[in-house]
């Protein structure tokens, strides 16, 4: 059991679960960011500050989201920590307004 | 090489707050050095005495106080009690600057008369109690009893439901502490009933937590069917975009419906009630209770007490309905009376900003959040005391090191701590534990060794 960051974060990256994760667990890539499963404590917090919710417990996780596991496992390996939230990506409003978010 | 230390600020309490405020400051500036005050021998505050003992992945959040604790610059000030042994005006007169990060006082009560007999406790207290804080260790909880009433529907009020009604054997495997492990050996509890006064789409669950209750062995939780029929303004609360949690809780309650389970233990959430008075002769015998309504409409619902009364025998009242912000001359409430008064993380007393004096964590907004929330409230109650830096590195200070100096012979270094932390480990290590907890001050103390000395 983990968390993970989904496909909603893409073109988005708010970076307001970086504020809170109390263990700085999130990597940061082009342009989404990932969970380090190795050091995320799941205690949930990320989940209702993400404003495209992005972020999944994969015990609550939908079906579809299964491959994203992997894909945090391996991105977080590769890339660095964000310890601090930064700016969204440019056109990060519009893909939010466009998930009816 | 790097700059001296000259701005000295201290942090009161070492709870998750006070750790998340040390590192913001470290990394802002190498010209500044941390000094962490603790009113126990031992670190961490809520991980420690707060989370629960069957939540041990959450409490892994230490290595990264411990990582803190390594930073060039901080100091752990342990055994020292702001307020006791040193007043809040010598603190103020020998640093630049002080943040307060020491959390609540005490759980907040029901105000119904009974309250105050044996067997009703609120929640600060009975989880303080199993977890092992010293202050509470010789509380009387008494387990010999049928039924447990637990009030309040946050995830504090889940714990100490969960805590009641899980098998001893689950318990054993964890840093509960012994004393709580012996009386909840001999429990006599077969029914927990967890009230609230309002219904299931207003509760405070976290889902996450809530789901503990489906799946967990040696114990069932069913809710009455007529508690989950949900009127139009509750049915619109749930279906906003930002209650996907609380839809969530709605459906995990929801599946307690048909419970058929057999368990040696029953979990039952019961709602719209309010708790009006506890009787009993020696102990807390009966819980009073009205029926609520809920009137408004959605997103502004409030429980209204009905005529319809009734009766619920229990021999135990935890109530977990909030906690009370811990007061320390010249720190003022703010007009809720829920957390100081501040503006931005700077105290306020009057409507006037208390020079060089800072607060954060629950102290500053309130029992809410995850542990992670203090770690943003730090970072910007530190951006405050960053922009007020120039103005007070100018005021002229007293050398912390007198009054450092004086504490010495009581002071915990965070050496220390490591050295309790070991022994609690190896203690526990040996019955299959991840720790037997030290739990009185004495305990503690005999291991921190007095001839270590921190250097200044």
């Amino acid at each position: 059991m983990t968390h993970i960051v989904t496909d909603n974060c893409r073109a988005c990256r708010f970076t307001q679960c970086v504020s809170v994760c109390p263990v700085e667990c999130f990597h940061v890539g082009e342009d989404m960011l990932y969970i380090d499963p190795e050091l995320c404590i799941d205690c949930g917090g990320c989940i209702p500050v993400c404003p495209v919710n992005a972020i999944y417990d994969t015990v609550a996780m939908p079906e579809e989201h299964a491959p994203w596991i992997a894909i945090n496992k391996q991105k977080s390996a590769e890339l660095p920590v964000i310890s601090a939230a930064m700016d969204p990506m440019p056109g990060a409003e519009d893909k939010r307004a466009a998930l009816g978010l | 090489m790097p700059q001296k230390r000259t701005f000295a600020v201290a942090v009161v309490g070492a709870g998750p707050s006070g750790f998340y405020a040390a590192e913001a400051l470290l990394r802002a500036s190498d010209d500044i050095s941390v000094w962490m005050f603790e009113k126990l021998p031992v670190p961490y505050g809520l991980v420690r005495y707060g989370v629960a003992p069957d939540h041990p992945k959450l409490k892994a959040v230490t290595a990264v106080f411990d990582r803190i604790a390594g930073m060039d610059g901080f100091h752990f000030c342990g055994n020292v009690e702001i307020g006791r042994d040193v007043s809040v005006a010598a603190i103020q007169e020998h640093f630049h600057a002080v943040i307060f990060a020491h959390g609540p006082a005490s759980g907040a009560e029901l105000g119904i008369p009974g309250e105050d007999l044996p067997g009703s406790h609120t929640a600060h207290a009975f989880v303080a109690w199993y977890n092992g804080h010293p202050d509470y260790r010789d509380l009387t909880v008494d387990l010999r009893t049928e039924a447990a009433a637990v009030i309040g529907n946050g995830n504090v009020a889940l714990d100490v439901a969960r805590i009641l009604a899980k098998p001893i054997d689950e318990l054993r495997k964890t840093d509960i502490a012994d004393h709580a492990l012996e009386v909840l050996a001999e429990s006599q509890i077969r029914d927990i009933h967890v009230i609230g006064r309002r219904g299931p789409a207003q509760v405070n669950f976290v889902s996450k937590e809530l789901r503990e209750f489906s799946e967990t062995e040696g114990f069932r939780s069913i809710v009455d069917p007529a508690d989950m029929d949900l009127g139009v303004a509750c049915k619109e609360e749930l279906e906003d975009t930002g209650a996907g949690d609380l839809r969530l809780c709605a459906e995990l309650l929801g599946g307690f419906v048909h419970s058929s389970q057999k368990a040696p233990r029953t979990c039952h959430f019961h709602f719209h009630q309010m708790p009006v008075a506890i009787t009993g002769d020696a102990r807390a015998r009966v819980l009073k209770l009205r029926l609520n309504k809920l009137i408004g409409s959605a997103f502004a619902q409030r429980a209204v007490q009905t005529n319809e009364a009734f009766d619920l025998s229990c021999g135990l009242v935890v109530s977990s309905v909030g906690y009370k912000p811990a007061l320390l001359e010249p720190l003022a409430l703010a007009r809720d009376g829920r957390h100081l008064d501040h503006a931005n993380g700077r105290l306020v007393e009057n409507g006037t900003v208390l020079t060089g004096l800072y607060v954060t964590g629950w102290a500053k907004r309130g029992p809410n959040g995850t542990i992670g929330t203090n770690r943003g409230d730090s970072q910007e109650t530190v951006a405050t005391l960053l922009t007020d830096k120039p103005m007070l590195a100018a005021n002229s200070r007293q050398n912390a090191a007198s009054l450092l100096e004086k504490l010495r012979p009581q002071m915990v270094t965070y050496d220390d701590w490591l050295a309790i932390d070991a022994r609690e480990k190896t203690n526990g290590a040996k019955s299959g534990r991840p720790r037997v907890k030290l739990t009185s001050r004495s305990m503690m103390l005999s291991v921190h060794n007095m001839l270590v000395q921190p250097t200044l």
